[in-house]
């Protein structure tokens, strides 16, 4: 046959393509279990994170099993509408761990009812109440969770994590917590989401930094990153996007 | 059939061994023909990615070298860099998706670089240059030497980068900490990309003195 014949290219070209898309899903659906197992375990990473507990991929189960006593689905009217505990659902049929923030709070967007997780967590005896966040950053998805002392109000640690904001700049929201150093998720800690009166106010990346402007009371704000305006933009939106959904639930249960 | 099998040359023969050392010196792939700089810029700032880097390079580059000399004969002229590419690509998938089961946090360091393996240029180049016209013993030995010229090149950026960057290698402090108390800085600059094209000129910059064969006429 001919090789430069139309017939000869056509056919090559179909049965390559066959055989390359036998190949790539047959490693796909070998490989799947123990890629979701990577993103679980890193999930739970990041929840237990927040809270301060260091975990890795081998113990991220165990410890997320001994810190994370409750989770709670609710609804942005404040009703609880899943809960899951000590290994078993409780009520409802959803379970805070597999919600998917993204779709949910798209769906919140168009029809209000969008239904959200939140992880309750006993920390040396303290309750402490860690809310999932999801947002848009820069470039890309930005993501973290934010943990509350017992009223609900103040932060008690946060952490956050990009997909791909620019190195150096963006790219600090989630540099890794270190000891003498405070990096932009600790400024969250002791901030309040709520002020004085009781009203929502979320937590703002100020640009130029809290101290310089009045505008914003020093106990909602923290300090943008410079030259990542955008990026710290994204993270004030995301968290006043997904906390605003948990507020009735907040208050009802205050 | 027996001439035929006599004039066959053994597995690694003096030449097929040169296929594979060359490239580690006088051809090599970043210092020599000046390929695959974006990536050296990119994944050298620890060591750890760029070791896992040049082996993903090194697996893509055999393995796309010896299919390619395979369906050497095969593939419609016409079509031979879109059968080039989707070879390439399949390889860089399948890559990404065994680095995502089995190193998860390296491939999420690399994320896209691992994708960008596929536009890497030295494997496009061998591919065109040697696979397309050679048998696939040499061919798989051609992948295998450049990908170790471009694998090298890659972690000794890296280590320099990571070394003066951030005073450490593979994670492990090497600084010791009393030269910090006597006033001793991490280089900033080093951790920025610009820095990996002054470390990759300081390498073509010794080889060349080294070498003056390698230094061009004008």
């Amino acid at each position: 046959m001919n090789k430069n014949s139309n017939t000869y290219i056509f056919i090559y070209a179909s049965l390559m393509v066959v055989v390359v898309a036998v190949v790539l899903t047959m490693a796909n659906l070998t490989l799947k279990p123990l890629q979701q197992k990577n993103v679980k375990n890193e999930k739970m990473t990041e929840i237990l994170s927040s809270i301060g507990i260091e975990a890795n991929a081998e113990n991220a189960q165990e410890l997320f099993d001994k810190y994370i006593t409750e989770e709670i689905v609710i609804n942005s009217k404040g009703d609880v509408v899943g809960v899951y505990k000590n290994g078993q659902q409780e009520s409802g049929t959803e379970r805070a761990f597999d919600i998917n923030l993204k779709v949910e709070l798209r769906k919140q967007n168009k029809t209000q009812d969008g239904h959200f997780p939140l992880f309750i967590a006993d920390n040396e005896g303290m309750r402490v109440y860690i809310v999932p966040v999801f947002g848009k950053g820069l470039w890309a998805p930005v993501w973290g969770n934010l943990a509350f002392k017992e009223d609900f109000n103040t932060v008690f640690g946060a952490n956050f994590g990009h997909e791909s904001e620019t190195p150096g700049l963006g790219a600090e929201i989630s540099e890794p917590k270190k000891e003498g150093k405070i990096v932009f998720s600790d400024q969250y800690d002791g901030k309040q989401i709520f002020d004085a009166d009781g009203n929502f106010q979320s937590i703002i990346c100020v640009k130029g930094g809290v101290a310089n402007q009045s505008k914003v009371a020093p106990e909602h704000g923290v300090d943008a990153i410079s030259g990542g305006t955008l990026t710290s933009n994204g993270v004030t939106d995301m968290i006043n996007d997904c906390l605003i959904n948990y507020v009735e639930y907040i208050k009802k249960n205050k | 059939m027996s001439t035929v099998k006599n004039e066959r040359e053994p597995l690694f023969s003096a030449k097929n061994i040169r296929l594979m050392t060359t490239p580690l010196n006088k051809e090599n792939p970043i210092t020599k023909q000046v390929l695959g700089i974006c990536s050296a810029l990119a994944v050298t700032v620890k060591v750890e990615p760029a070791i896992v880097m040049a082996i993903s390079v090194m697996a893509v580059m055999a393995i796309g070298n010896l299919v390619i000399s395979l369906l050497r004969n095969s593939i419609p002229n016409r079509i031979r860099i879109i059968v080039q590419l989707v070879v390439i690509a399949a390889l860089v998938i399948l890559v990404d998706q065994v680095l995502k089961a089995y190193s998860y946090d390296v491939s999420k360091q690399l994320s896209v670089f691992v994708g960008l393996i596929i536009t890497n240029c030295i494997i496009m180049g061998r591919f065109e240059a040697f696979a397309m016209g050679n048998k696939p013993w040499p061919s798989f030995l051609d992948g295998l030497g450049n990908a170790a010229g471009y694998g090298w090149i890659l972690i000794a950026v890296a280590v320099a980068r990571e070394l003066f960057g951030s005073g450490t290698i593979m994670g492990m402090t090497i600084i010791p900490e009393g030269f910090y108390k006597f006033g001793y800085v991490n280089n900033g600059l080093m951790i920025l990309p610009p820095m990996a094209l002054i470390v990759v000129a300081v390498i073509i910059w010794i080889q060349r003195a080294r070498n003056k064969d390698m230094v061009e006429e004008n």
